[in-house]
């Protein structure tokens, strides 16, 4: 049987980069009756990075990023977020009540079906406001000047702010998710599948939009996605999913041209 | 010195293949501030594989690649990935011959990119891109266009503005002259030779190493024969910058 990894070197920890993490996920473990969905998944995301997740469907990179929405808890594992009143807490331990605070203040997430995150029969604008809202702002004029701030931000046509996302394009309500999921200025924006089943075109500005948001705001941002193209446009590290493992990471360029291990060599030969 | 590279090899493994190619192995050569490296060979020896490997666009098999980073010394074949993330960001820039140009995104404002990233207001940040886009050359008309249809040469210049815009201590040239016009790569000397009076140390692969004449001090020759040839050249072919 040969070797699954071709280099033998292992990477030191990091010496020059000075701050820690901003997203520690240590040891996790989550089982579906016999099937395993994650095992022993370890992530470490800097201030400022995007850091992708790729992966065949069932390898287990959308139930990691539910983890880390707190959304479902796994059989066993660390989460804590370098924030100031969250330091050295395992953020799996969290009520329901503190998640929710957690969450609005600090994470903003974009699903692949904007139906997970958008009520489709609300006005955009009344979307994007309901965070700021449940963040305990009630002045209306302000609700509004701070959705539509950030429905531009995220590049979204104003003349349009007042539709409900039922009506509108696929490529248009990623991008009242992304207005939502920023408005509050998170620390963490999760990023499943973002672009797709949308056009081509659509994505390219989608994705335009994701890398200006990143370099202006500089939050950091956690990509998956099952689209080469996508990972290599967006992150700057990269992390490889097989059947609930990590199989592999490292800067994108690198697993991109020089894939390691097995299975990476054949996903990256797999792509067009 | 700014870089000791000790019996650097490089194999790439293919598992559809289940075999080993070797690119280079056992390399050994040291780089100060200011110096330029020419690699040279034939095709196929491995000289872009070198330079890919010490950005760790490639993981090296084995050997090491110390590097004197302003934060202290890291041995990039080992280095965390994110500490090789802030070097990348900070202090080592690589020149590829090819641009990979982004929908949607202006040539001035890929140029100004990096610049962005670090934290340099807009303004600022376009007003330096059009400054090194005129440097090598592109037409006005085309810094606001999108890249993607431009010609190899145009897209070339495109490429080696946005890579020389920022200050470097280390920069790793893959064929930076590769696709351009006369006038381009004088210009490209010029910067080039401005930066190493800088202090700038450089390695380079080029097709036609009078592009960089007078900047070159150090050969090294890589040949498809083991063991590799490395080492001075003799004085009196050596050009030193006056």
């Amino acid at each position: 049987m040969m070797a699954s990894y071709a280099t033998e070197i292992a990477l030191e920890p990091p010496r020059l980069v000075q701050h820690a993490p901003l997203l520690t996920a240590s040891r996790i473990n989550k089982r579906y009756g016999s099937v395993i969905a994650l095992e022993d998944v370890n992530v470490e995301l800097y201030p400022r990075e995007v850091l992708g997740i790729v992966g065949e469907s069932g390898s287990g990179k959308s139930t990691l990023l539910r983890m880390l929405n707190l959304e479902e808890n796994p059989d066993s594992g660390v989460f804590g977020l370098h924030l100031p009143k969250y330091a050295e807490q395992n953020l799996f331990d969290l009520s329901r009540f503190e998640r929710r605070q957690l969450r609005v203040h600090h994470i903003g997430i974009v699903y692949q079906n904007p139906h997970l995150g958008l009520r489709m029969k609300n006005s955009s604008s009344g979307n994007v406001a309901e965070r700021l809202v449940i963040a305990g702002e009630r002045n209306f004029s302000k609700l509004r000047a701070a959705a539509k701030r950030s429905l531009e931000v995220s590049e979204f046509p104003i003349s349009r702010m007042d539709d409900p996302p039922k009506n509108l394009s696929g490529g248009m309500q990623q991008r009242v998710q992304l207005a939502k999921a920023i408005a509050l200025k998170p620390a963490l924006l999760l990023l499943d599948e973002p672009t797709t089943g949308l056009d081509v075109s659509v994505q390219a500005l989608v994705l335009d939009t994701l890398r200006r948001l990143q370099r202006d705001l500089g939050i950091a941002m956690l990509v998956v996605s099952h689209d080469l193209g996508v990972i290599r446009t967006l992150s700057d590290r990269v992390m490889v999913m097989r059947n609930g493992r990590v199989v592999e990471q490292g800067l994108t360029d690198q697993v991109l041209e020089d894939p390691q291990h097995s299975y990476t060599q054949q996903l990256v030969h797999a792509k067009l | 010195m700014i870089l000791e590279v000790n019996d650097l090899t490089k194999n790439f493994f293919l598992f559809q293949l289940e075999r080993e190619v070797l690119a280079f192995s056992n390399l050994n050569f040291t780089l100060s501030s200011g110096e330029f490296l020419l690699v040279a060979g034939a095709n196929g020896v491995g000289k872009s594989t070198l330079l890919r490997t010490l950005y760790r666009s490639y993981r090296a098999s084995s050997g090491a690649a110390l590097y004197q980073s302003k934060h202290g010394q890291i041995d990039l074949v080992r280095a965390a990935d994110v500490d090789m993330m802030l070097l990348r960001q900070e202090e080592i820039g690589f020149v590829t011959q090819f641009l990979r140009p982004r929908p949607r995104v202006s040539a001035v404002e890929l140029v100004a990119e990096p610049l962005l990233f670090a934290g340099v207001p807009q303004e600022i940040a376009l007003r330096r891109a059009s400054g090194a886009l005129e440097m090598f050359g592109l037409k006005p008309e085309l810094w606001q266009a999108y890249p993607t249809t431009f010609s190899g040469g145009e897209q070339q210049k495109v490429n080696l503005a946005r890579a020389l815009i920022q200050p470097r201590r280390l920069l790793l040239l893959d064929e930076p002259t590769a696709s351009l016009d006369a006038t381009a790569r004088v210009a490209l000397r010029e910067r080039l030779a401005q930066l190493k009076n800088e202090g700038v140390a450089m390695i380079g692969v080029l097709h036609h190493p009078e592009d960089a004449s007078g900047l070159i001090e150090r050969e090294i020759l890589l040949t498809s024969d083991l063991p590799l040839d490395t080492g001075f050249l003799e004085p009196e072919e050596a050009n030193y910058v006056a």
